[in-house]
C-alpha cells in the first residue's frame, strides 16, 4: 500500500450546515437580546438627620402626592387638596412647578444663578413629595412617577423651545444642563411614613 | 432539473451565527420570579451601557418554586432569593466587579412586578440608599404607540 500518488477523497461537507444550525440554535436559546429600559431616578443620600431639614421647607413650596392603600391619589398643595384621577396629575404638577400666574399659594419665584448661563427667576425651591403606603400597588406608584416625569419633560421642552429654539432632547449637553437648572427635578422619594398603621 | 447547489449554505448560516453572537449577550441569571414590569410611555429611556447595570428582581416566585417559597413576592439577587438586608452585600460585590472609573456610574435596575406592594419596594430602596447605590432605574416596558 501507499505507493504512488493516491487521490484523497474530498471530505463530505454535507453535514456542516446542520452542525452550524445546531450552534445557531444554541446561541439563540442561551442569549438574550432584550434591552433594558425604564425610568431613571436618583435616590437621596442616606442621612438619618434628613427628616429635620424637610420641615424647614415653606408650605407653599411643597406639593404632597399620597397614594394610599386603596390606590387613590391624594394631592395637596396651596390650591388643591383632594383625591384626583391619575389623568389630572400631570397638569396639576405642571401648574404647581411652573406657577405661571405667580399665585401666592404656589411655589415662590426667586432668582437663581445657573452656572454658565446667568441669573433666572424660577421656582427652584419647589418640592414634590411622593408618599406611599406599604400596601400601595407598585403599578400605580410607577404611573404616578411617570406622570410627574412627563410634567417635567413638557415644561422643559417648552422652556427649551423658547430659549434655544428646540426641544430638550435635541439640545446639547450644556443647554440641557441649563434647562435642568431652570426646572430641576425635585421629586422627593421621601422616607416611608406609616399612614393608617401606626395611628 | 439541476440540483440546487448547497455548498455555500454552511457559510451563510455561520454568518447568521456570528451576527447573533455579536448582538446578543449571555443570559446572566435564571430569573426565578415572575416579573411583568409596568408599561410606560414617552418617559421610558433605554439603558445604554449594560456593563454598568445590575439587576434586582422582585415578584412572586415562578411556578416551579411556589411549592418551596409560596406566592408572596420575593427579592432575587443573582441566583438566590434574599432578604432586603442582603442587598448591601450584593451592592458591594457588584461594585467590586466593576472597573474603577465605572464605579460612580453604577445603576441598579429594579425589575419589579406590577402587582407587588410598595412595602417591599420601599425596603429595597432604603437598603440601596444605605449601600450608597443611588442611581436606580424602575424597569418598564415601553408602549409601542405614543
Amino acid at each position: 500500500m501507499g505507493k504512488g500518488k493516491r487521490k484523497v477523497p474530498g471530505l463530505n461537507q454535507s453535514s456542516t450546515a446542520d452542525i452550524s444550525f445546531i450552534l445557531l440554535i444554541f446561541f439563540l436559546v442561551t442569549t438574550s437580546m432584550d434591552t433594558d429600559s425604564g425610568l431613571s431616578r436618583r435616590l437621596p443620600e442616606w442621612d438619618p438627620d434628613a427628616v429635620e431639614q424637610e420641615m424647614k421647607i415653606k408650605e407653599r413650596n411643597v406639593m404632597t402626592v399620597q397614594v394610599n392603600k386603596n390606590n387613590e391619589i391624594f394631592v395637596k398643595n396651596g390650591v388643591i387638596n383632594r383625591v384626583i384621577d391619575i389623568s389630572e396629575l400631570k397638569d396639576i404638577a405642571k401648574e404647581f412647578i411652573a406657577n405661571p400666574d405667580d399665585n401666592i399659594n404656589l411655589p415662590i419665584h426667586e432668582e437663581y444663578d445657573i452656572k454658565d448661563y446667568g441669573v433666572v427667576v424660577t421656582t427652584y425651591k419647589h418640592v414634590i413629595s411622593l408618599q406611599t403606603d406599604r400596601t400601595t400597588n407598585y403599578e400605580i406608584y410607577f404611573q404616578v412617577q411617570h406622570e410627574l416625569s412627563k410634567a417635567y419633560t413638557e415644561l422643559r421642552d417648552a422652556w427649551a423651545k423658547k430659549t434655544f429654539g428646540k426641544k430638550f432632547a435635541e439640545c446639547d449637553e450644556d443647554q440641557q444642563a441649563v434647562v435642568k437648572g431652570y426646572y430641576p427635578n425635585k421629586i422627593s422619594e421621601a422616607e416611608p411614613k406609616q399612614y393608617g398603621t401606626a395611628q | 432539473m439541476p440540483e440546487l447547489n448547497t455548498s455555500s449554505l454552511p457559510d451563510l448560516i455561520f454568518t447568521v451565527l456570528f451576527f447573533f453572537m455579536m448582538v446578543t449577550s449571555m443570559r446572566d441569571v435564571e430569573v426565578k420570579v415572575q416579573v411583568k414590569t409596568p408599561v410606560g410611555g414617552s418617559e421610558i429611556e433605554k439603558l445604554e451601557r449594560k456593563s454598568l447595570v445590575s439587576h434586582i428582581y422582585i415578584g412572586p416566585p415562578s411556578k416551579s418554586y411556589r411549592a418551596t417559597y409560596g406566592t408572596a413576592p420575593q427579592i432575587q439577587l443573582n441566583e438566590y432569593f434574599a432578604e432586603p438586608e442582603a442587598i448591601r452585600e450584593f451592592v458591594v460585590a457588584e461594585r467590586e466587579s466593576m472597573s474603577e472609573k465605572d464605579k460612580p456610574f453604577m445603576k441598579m435596575s429594579l425589575k419589579i412586578d406590577q402587582g407587588v406592594q410598595m412595602g417591599i419596594v420601599t425596603d429595597v430602596k432604603q437598603e440601596l440608599r444605605k449601600a450608597r447605590a443611588l442611581n436606580i432605574v424602575y424597569s418598564a416596558t415601553k408602549e409601542n404607540k405614543d
